[in-house]
């Protein structure tokens, strides 16, 4: 679901490789052509899509966790049905973003390893815990909201397989956003109870979800190499305006208060949010968010107590040749 | 104030259909309790894959018991509002998940079962049943595959797989004879065609099994003597707790609309 504008691209360092190559490279960009797996690419053009694609990955297979939280709680059988029908879609995602991310020749293990081992990041916003059901509602309308803001433009990215890959991850993403709103819908139009749930989750939601779409622009740095490779076509703030101008009349329609008492309006419609919270960002993506700690815990839980699953897999795979190949022999 | 419980008139076609979905549901919500936990993400896909079909099952189930009974008990107060000594479900099903050999060796045997159960019941005089079992018979045919291959590779996989494999059967073997029980008022459903003796499938199931077992090189137990209980709400301790968290909410906020 759920880039980041954490990623930062690797230095520009074609004046190391061929020349020649490296300019027909950037002649194919220009011409919105698909760069694909088996073409030449710069070496710092492989390395920050791994980067970027991996992390994206991580973000859907740790985005399970806080959603999947609620599976077995869910308070009825057809939002049961949805909520664990999405959280299998998010794990979708995760599997063709790491086949996305092998082409560019990392093993999924290498990736995962590299998560497990927290030098890979995973976007903040699973740093946050889901108390209540109206997250739910609230992660499917601004997070998934949010990833989508991010994800439309990479659709359009110029690597083939992960342009490829997000357009089926939009589609899915803004049906999960429309659920997530109707649950939000729902709780708006029933009891004080939901209504005050439904605020108490906004409240908590709003400024994180902000902080989805990466430092200020004024800040980030190494961005003109990803524009001109066309992995990144939209600043992060521009992005982040983008959001809160769609998301703003959402809420209202809903009755529900934006927690930014400063927020303003422009003449040219543009919501301008308050100053948000980076010191509050920067100790999350340190690993000190409220959940850090056990996201990372849960995800190294199932992979090491999966570990000797899929040791039987390869073992039974490998008697399984073994005796192909004898009998083929006799 | 907690929601009390709904009370179900439980004629024997009610009940019979209870009885099923509450199978469906209380498997599925163990399967759903690895979602983001399983051991690689193609079984965090498959298990879910699996419980949403059993959850798609045991909606339709309620609804048809819920029409039957005639009154307002739909299949969120059927589900959310019986407390444990109301539920139906067979003991197997309510086991804990365990490790992954534990699941799948309960799957294996709930699913071979199953699989029986729905091509049988697709004869069923009761159209509503019929067309149920049409549609879980395909499902449960590509579970108890699933359940299968990982038996196999499980068993003869490692030394470790093997002997997890294998406490797992020996450890929820003895859960399987109530698949196969019959009370009166299902006695009486099956004279009138509506329900199938499950009793007459139990050769089939056992082969499966066998052959299953035999490629994996694992072996079922000797011992027949069995547990009952879970089809008159004599449940083992662990069903309390599933339903105190999967009613929480409903319990929680009584009457509301979600």
């Amino acid at each position: 679901m759920y880039t980041q504008a954490l990623n930062t691209a690797e230095t520009d360092d074609r004046g190391l490789e061929d020349a020649a190559k490296a300019a027909q490279f950037q002649a194919r960009i220009d011409a919105e052509e698909r760069i694909e797996p088996n073409d030449w690419m710069p070496a710092a053009y492989r390395k920050t899509l791994t980067r970027q694609i991996s992390q994206h990955a991580h973000s859907e297979i740790v985005g399970m966790l806080p959603e999947g939280n609620w599976i077995t709680r869910a308070p009825t059988l057809r939002r049961k049905a949805a909520l664990l029908a999405k959280v299998q879609d998010e794990c979708g995602h995760g599997l063709y973003l790491y086949a996305a991310a092998e082409t560019l020749g990392t093993s999924r293990e290498e990736l995962v390893d590299a998560m497990l081992a927290g030098k890979a990041k995973y976007s903040s916003i699973f740093n946050y815990p889901t108390l209540t059901w109206a997250d739910i509602g609230t992660i499917g309308w601004l997070v998934d909201g949010a990833a989508i803001m991010n994800q439309i433009p990479l659709c359009r990215c110029s690597y083939g397989p992960y342009a490829r890959a997000m357009i089926r991850v939009c589609k899915e993403e803004s049906f999960h956003q429309r659920q997530g709103y109707e649950i939000m819908l729902t709780l708006c139009r029933g009891s004080d109870e939901q209504k005050a749930m439904a605020q108490d989750s906004l409240n908590r939601w709003w400024w994180p979800v902000l902080m989805m779409f990466g430092p200020p622009d004024a800040t980030s740095q190494h961005s003109d190499t990803s524009t001109k490779w066309k992995i990144k076509r939209f600043s992060n703030d521009e992005l982040r305006q983008k959001f809160v101008d769609a998301t703003v009349p959402q809420a209202q329609y809903l009755g529900l208060t934006i927690p930014d008492p400063g927020m303003t309006q422009d003449a040219d419609g543009h919501c301008r949010y308050s100053e948000i919270d980076w010191t509050e960002f920067k100790q999350v993506l340190a690993g000190n968010g409220p959940c850090n700690r056990d996201r990372m815990a849960a995800r190294r839980k199932a992979h090491e107590d999966g570990a000797w699953v899929r040791e039987a897999a390869a073992a039974h795979a490998a008697k399984r040749a073994h005796r192909q190949t004898a009998q083929a022999a006799e | 104030m907690a929601m009390a419980n709904i009370q179900v008139s439980e004629t024997p076609l009610v009940l019979y259909a209870l009885r099923r979905a509450d199978d469906a549901l209380i498997l599925g919500h163990r399967l759903s309790e690895w979602c983001g936990h399983a051991p690689m993400l193609e079984e965090d896909m498959a298990l879910s894959n699996i419980a949403l079909d059993l959850i798609g099952q045991a909606r339709e189930l309620y609804t048809y018991a819920s029409k039957v009974e005639g009154r307002d008990n739909d299949e969120d107060k059927l589900a959310y509002l019986r407390d444990v000594r109301q539920y139906r479900n067979l003991l197997l099903v309510e086991q804990p998940n365990g490790d992954f050999a534990q699941t799948l060796v309960r799957q294996f045997f709930y699913s071979a079962f199953a699989d029986l159960y729905w091509r049988a019941m697709m004869n069923s005089r009761d159209t509503t049943l019929a067309a149920v079992a049409a549609k879980s018979e395909k499902e449960s045919a590509y579970h108890v595959r699933h359940a299968s291959e990982w038996l196999i590779r499980l068993g003869d996989g490692t030394d470790e797989s093997h002997a997890r494999a294998q406490a797992a059967i020996d450890h929820l073997w003895a859960f399987t004879g109530e698949m196969f029980a019959v009370d009166d008022g299902e006695r009486a459903l099956i004279h009138a065609g509506i329900a199938i003796d499950p009793g007459t499938l139990r050769g089939r199931w056992l082969q499966t099994l066998s052959d299953v077992a035999s490629e994996a090189t694992l072996v079922l137990p000797q011992n027949d003597w069995m547990q009952q209980g879970g089809r008159a709400g004599r449940h083992s301790e662990h069903l309390g707790h599933l339903l105190s968290e999967l009613q929480s909410m409903q319990r929680t906020f009584p009457g509301l609309t979600w």
